[in-house]
């Protein structure tokens, strides 16, 4: 294995330049949680987000924080949740926001993969259900808004030292990692079906 | 007053093996991704399947739940009609999951439905889920407890085929959903499918066939080739540990039936995910337990 490659934010264009879809990566610097609501808010409804993330990095991830005193927080466990549900609002929340780095589960689509290769930003797979080692690599909550939404949908901004394994999964040349492997899986997805269809025909 | 006592015992008890679902994997689901992750060569996967390994450790070391998402609460009892807190199981179960909420903390993942806010108690109008069934003459009582993430819920997938699809229309319906959506639910997963006549008979089935141990097999013949069929049709698409590619893809495959109609044939899907946080614990008339999916555990 090679030398571990970190991102530091603020995250710079030609930081990425040289990343590749497969390729795992760590951060260190700041990552804020954002998910469905919040992604609603920007592109539906025009709240401005209440957290600058122009270079920065965002997590779709709802955690579980327990509330210490002085209005501060523990992170106890966050791992990443589906990044397709967030597919719709992605390109768009790219542009207006400038984010660098989207961090979530499983592939994105069309539009996020456009997002990347305008804007210059990649998405990657936080192993996922590895919540509690995500949660040991936040140094600490420094702030929490929109709070209305509660535990799970609230921007949580995390500083985070070498947040990781990230697995590209699309870079800034629009490569996408679980698009490319689908056609392979609905290749062998066929050849299966026309496998097992020799043994269950239990119905003549 | 008796009961009173008894029911926060039980209540108590609860609590606690439902906090600690939330950290530790059940033994079979440990065993199997052991053996999956010996198959698993690739640089990639092997990476992913050692962050899990890491984080099962922290989780248990730090006393936290495994997995950020842990679901609203479902459980199966299978209740005899003389187990003495018959009247007060669905309350009490109802207050343990609040009670761990807490105490664990679990995640808040009750939002009540259009008026869309978070009860920012993990319980809320039918959560968490009991479904019943009834035993004549017993007096004691099973419950399996499931916390399964959004990732995992999404896939899930009920239909109504004609006969004349077959099984074929079966199977295609099974692989198709996990080229789609099971791709995204955190891979290896456990598969559960019900075929019955329509479709809550068949997705009722295929969330019960979740409960069955991995390596366990259906008792019909039939039923469990098909089993083996859709679980080496599914590993041979190779999705890996989080679909990003590998020799396997599934913990196994589990197949519930029941009679059909002749005009119809109910087909679902339900998937586990890796983290499949599933226990099982059994109940005397006294509140002495045992729990079958977790070894050496004292509540």
């Amino acid at each position: 294995m090679s030398e571990k490659k970190i991102l530091t934010t603020p995250i710079k264009d030609e930081d990425l330049k040289d990343i590749h879809v497969g390729d795992i990566i760590y951060l260190t610097g700041h990552i804020v949680t954002c998910r469905d609501v919040a992604h609603r808010r920007l592109i539906e409804e025009k709240m401005p987000l209440p957290v600058d993330i122009k270079g920065g990095a965002i997590l779709h991830a709802g955690p579980i924080i327990k509330p210490l005193e002085n209005d501060k927080f523990q992170m106890v466990s966050v791992g990443p949740t589906t990044s397709m549900r967030m597919e719709k609002f992605e390109y768009e929340f790219i542009k207006e926001t400038g984010v660098k780095l989207v961090v979530g589960k499983g592939g994105m689509g069309e539009g996020t993969q456009r997002g990347c290769k305008e804007f210059k930003a990649l998405h990657c797979v936080f192993p996922a259900g590895c919540a509690v080692l995500a949660a040991t690599e936040v140094e600490e909550i420094e702030d929490a808004q929109w709070r209305d939404l509660g535990m799970p949908e609230t921007l949580w901004v995390c500083r985070v030292k070498e947040f990781g394994p990230l697995i590209v999964s699309i870079d800034t040349d629009g490569r996408n990692m679980f698009e490319e492997k689908k056609v392979e899986y609905n290749r062998r997805k066929d050849e299966a079906y026309e496998e097992i269809c020799k043994h269950v025909k239990f119905i003549k | 007053m008796e009961n009173k006592t008894e029911r926060e015992k039980m209540t108590h008890l609860m609590a606690s093996f439902i906090s600690y679902v939330s950290k530790k994997l059940p033994d079979d689901v440990e065993k199997k991704l052991a053996e999956l992750r010996k198959i698993e060569t690739g640089d990639l996967a092997s990476t992913i399947y050692d962050t899990m390994a890491k984080n099962q450790k922290l989780a248990w070391d730090l006393d936290r739940p495994c997995c950020q998402d842990t679901g609203v609460l479902q459980f199966w009892v299978k209740c005899g009609t003389k187990f003495p807190l018959i009247d007060e199981l669905e309350s009490l179960l109802k207050d343990a999951v609040v009670e761990s909420t807490f105490s664990m903390p679990l995640r808040h993942n009750s939002v009540e439905t259009f008026d869309e806010y978070n009860t920012g108690r993990n319980v809320g109008k039918g959560t968490p889920t009991v479904f019943w069934d009834i035993v004549p003459n017993s007096d004691k009582v099973e419950i399996y407890t499931y916390m399964a993430g959004g990732g995992c819920t999404l896939p899930g997938k009920a239909g109504v085929l004609m006969p004349g699809m077959g099984y074929e229309g079966v199977t295609k319906f099974v692989l198709d959903v996990m080229t789609s959506y099971g791709l995204n639910a955190c891979p290896p997963l456990l598969v559960g499918v019900g075929v019955a006549t329509s479709v809550e008979t068949a997705a009722l089935l295929s969330k019960k066939a979740l409960m069955r141990p991995i390596g366990s097999h259906n008792s019909n013949e039939r039923a469990a080739a098909m089993e083996k069929l859709l679980e080496d049709g599914i590993n041979s698409i190779g999705l890996g540990p989080q679909g990003m590619g590998g020799k396997m893809s599934v913990m196994g495959v589990n197949i519930e039936n029941t009679a059909r109609h002749p005009s119809t044939i109910g087909v679902a899907v339900n998937v586990g995910c890796w983290s499949h946080r599933r226990g099982h614990i059994i109940f005397d008339k006294n509140l002495n337990y045992e729990i079958t999916t977790h070894s050496g555990v004292t509540l």
